[in-house]
């Protein structure tokens, strides 16, 4: 019997050894990274390791930096420097895992193998800004003259608490309000942009556009999460305030405002970036708007497929009810690298250089980080863009861009704002009160940052 | 006596030797971590952004944080809930399709393709299999197209916005991808019984049934605990399709959470404290499980 009884114990040990080994591995306690260290910078790398999340930012390099070779899918070469794409995709995080656990080596790492540029989001840019993973550009030789001429929230986002720049981008986000042109013109009986706007101007007209639009068989938005960061950019307090929660009362309008929209069956609840949530990038999907910047919509909306809208020149744009921000990606230069004076051609060439940025503009219908150029092709007649059914766009962005406000930007952002959808979804969805959603809220968001409290 | 207890002591030897890869690799791989988890369980430390916070001595209170909220005893109920939703079809399942591969009467045909194919599931990752149920079964998926097409539904169903269908797509999932193995496990067990027994029962006049719940299944009770006891281990270590077909939010409302996707939130923050508290007691849970199983099967003997 008692043998017996061991054996039960021993079999139930092993069986458990495959949850037991992963929690254990944190008998490897990493390096303390409190240590300040100072910026290590070199110049005779033969390696060029770049980290980031998708193709975004390799195929800007390849058509716009003269000197990029493309040599296969995931390398290149700038004159006698090998060029190493590390591209993570940064669903469930697992982009940030795989820099923090890079950049937590860094240090030992071999010259070839060290982190040399890695991308940031603005949603966790502070994360890594605030640290000494990154370098200030004024180390690498860049001043604040070479970047005069760029937006400041795009240098605000990248800026740690001493007030040192340690980032730049070519893009700004500023979003507006992509709308199905052939929907507009049954329903609201115009598809100009101007007239458009006066249904989209604030959410109270917009809320009573998504009346009409629903009578008529479409959809105001593909899902709730649509218009999430209109609303989440436009708050007065951060996510978190002294070590605690705090959910702003623009967040809650949100909430408040799109179960509306979903009880009437104006929206859906699918996750952005979903297959249900890309339907309306075709006319049978039967969507009205999206929100976004200009990346979302030469970037993600399928405009390269045969039948989507975009293909069409179906979209158009109107600022909408209120101005926001999405997403933008910031190059930042990592502490220890051997590539210096590269990282700072490639800085200055993709960021400041007016005629590239330009060229950005009219090739891939982004939005450049650069005041002169901008304003310059706004009042423009030459530039416009196809996706967007021949309008010029940019006056738009210029006067968005100028209305962003980063004062409440922390780094628990992107977290909160995924938990914080994930949970309320539940309310939306009528499976929860909204108490229990914001528990469940709360509960995720402690499960995160166990740091936090509420 | 004396001599011939030498030798089978340097007999033995050789069964040691043969024992040592086994006991090593146990002790690295198994036993020290298993310690290692209990005593990091009894620190505050995990990571902050790129900040290390701790490792700092807490005591018991990773513990009395996850007991204190009740929201264990929520996942732990998720796990037992659809472990059971697919292991009673699948053993029923399994029984049938084991009773008539191994009946040499039924003269059926083909059967070695069919044991191939209903193992065939088990092949495909368990990650991959969830996502193509989340493409199957999302609202404008196919499953919805075809409902709406043959006009059984008006609009799409939400099956993944529905705590039951939800459950019960999981518990689907891991019925398809198990039964193939516990079929094969029961056939094999059916087989290894004396056919001189069924001969003597059908002699005795008993029909099909009666030798089915009189003879097969009390011969059959190892393997049914073996595979009781493999199940539960592997029902309370259920993952990967939950997490994959819920996107790891274990929606609606967590109640497809299961425990193992709870430990790996804590992972999120490398938070070795709680995850190894968790982990401890996840390892007492399947240790009583496990003998609880143990004493129900020896007490009937």
């Amino acid at each position: 019997m008692k043998r017996r009884l061991i054996s039960i114990l021993v079999t139930s040990v092993m069986a458990t050894s495959l949850i037991s080994a992963c929690g254990s591995a944190g008998s490897t306690t990493i390096g303390d990274e409190a240590t300040p260290r100072s910026a290590t910078i070199a110049d005779d790398g033969k390696v060029l390791n770049i980290y980031c999340w998708n193709e975004e930012f390799k195929s800007r390099i390849t058509d716009h930096y003269a000197d990029y070779e493309e040599v296969d899918a995931t390398h290149g070469k700038i004159g006698d420097v090998s060029v190493v794409w590390n591209i993570t995709p940064s669903d469930d995080n697992a982009y940030q895992n795989n820099l923090d656990a890079t950049l937590q080596k860094q240090s030992e790492a071999a010259a070839d193998d060290k982190v040399d540029i890695f991308l940031v989001e603005a949603d966790y840019a502070l994360k890594y800004v605030d640290t000494d993973y990154t370098v200030p550009v004024a180390d690498l030789g860049i001043t604040a003259g070479d970047v005069a001429d760029q937006y400041q929230y795009t240098k605000d986002v990248v800026t740690d608490s001493n007030g040192n720049l340690k980032g730049l981008s070519w893009q700004g986000t500023p979003g507006v309000l992509f709308y199905n042109r052939e929907a507009a013109r049954e329903v609201l009986g115009t598809d100009d942009p101007d007239e458009v706007q006066q249904y989209v101007k604030d959410w109270d007209t917009f809320n009573q556009t998504a009346e009409k639009m629903v009578d008529a068989g479409y959809h105001m938005t593909s899902s709730v999460m649509d218009s999430y960061r209109v609303y989440s950019n436009n708050v007065t307090s951060k996510w978190v305030e002294n070590g605690k929660i705090n959910i702003d009362d623009n967040i809650m309008r949100w909430v408040e405002d799109s179960k509306k929209l979903y009880d009437m069956g104006a929206t859906g609840t699918h996750a952005l970036w979903s297959a249900d949530w890309s339907t309306g990038f075709y006319p049978e999907g039967k969507v009205f708007c999206y929100f976004g910047p200009a990346w979302l919509i030469n970037f993600c909306m399928a405009a390269d497929t045969e039948g989507s809208i975009g293909y069409q020149g179906g979209w158009g744009a109107a600022t909408g009810p209120q101005g926001f921000f999405w997403g933008g990606t910031w190059i930042c230069a990592a502490n220890g690298t051997d590539n210096g004076s590269l990282i700072k051609d490639i800085m200055l060439t993709m960021t400041t250089d007016e005629s590239v940025l330009k060229d950005i503009v009219v090739k891939d219908d982004d939005f450049a980080n650069n005041k002169n150029v901008m304003n310059e092709m706004a009042s423009s007649s030459d530039y416009s863009s196809k996706i967007l059914g021949g309008q010029n766009p940019l006056g738009m962005y210029c006067a968005g861009v100028e209305s962003i406000d980063l004062s409440n930007l922390s780094s628990y952002d992107s977290g909160c704002n995924l938990d914080f959808q994930t949970a309320i979804t539940n309310y939306f969805e009528g499976n929860a009160t909204l108490d229990e959603a914001l528990d469940l809220f709360y509960q995720a968001c402690v499960e995160r940052y166990p740091e936090l409290s509420y | 006596m004396n001599i011939d207890n030498r030798k089978a002591v340097r007999y033995n030897r050789w069964g040691y030797i043969f024992l040592i890869p086994f006991v090593v690799t146990y002790l690295i791989f198994n036993l020290i971590p298993l310690f290692t988890t209990f005593y990091n369980s009894l620190f505050e430390n995990y990571m902050s952004g790129l900040t290390q916070i701790g490792p700092r001595f807490v005591g018991l209170a990773n513990y009395v944080t996850l007991l204190s909220g009740g929201e264990l005893l929520t996942y732990a109920a998720n796990t037992v809930i659809i472990w059971i939703m697919g292991f009673i079809p699948q053993i029923l399942i399994s029984l049938l399709l084991g009773a008539w591969f191994s009946d040499p009467s039924l003269r059926l045909k083909g059967t070695r393709f069919f044991k191939t194919v209903i193992y065939l599931p088990n092949l495909i990752m368990a990650s991959a299999f969830s996502m193509l149920f989340f493409t199957l079964f999302s609202d404008g998926g196919p499953v919805n197209g075809l409902l709406m097409d043959l006009q059984i539904l008006s609009g799409p169903y939400k099956f993944l916005s529905h705590v039951w269908s939800t459950r019960s797509l999981i518990a689907g999932m891991n019925l398809l991808m198990w039964f193939g193995n516990t079929t094969i496990l029961l056939m094999a067990g059916m087989l290894g019984i004396d056919p001189a027994l069924f001969e003597a029962a059908q002699v005795d006049g008993a029909k099909p049934r009666q030798i089915f719940f009189h003879v097969t299944l009390p011969l059959l009770r190892p393997i049914l605990v073996y595979t009781l006891i493999t199940s539960l281990i592997g029902g309370v270590q259920m993952f990967d399709v939950p997490q994959v077909l819920t996107n790891g939010s274990g929606n609606p409302v967590r109640s497809s959470m299961t425990l193992i996707m709870y430990l790996n939130k804590h992972l999120y923050n490398k938070n070795y404290g709680l995850g190894g508290a968790l982990s401890v007691i996840l390892f007492f849970c399947t240790a009583i499980l496990s003998m609880m199983v143990f004493k129900l099967s020896e007490s009937k003997e």
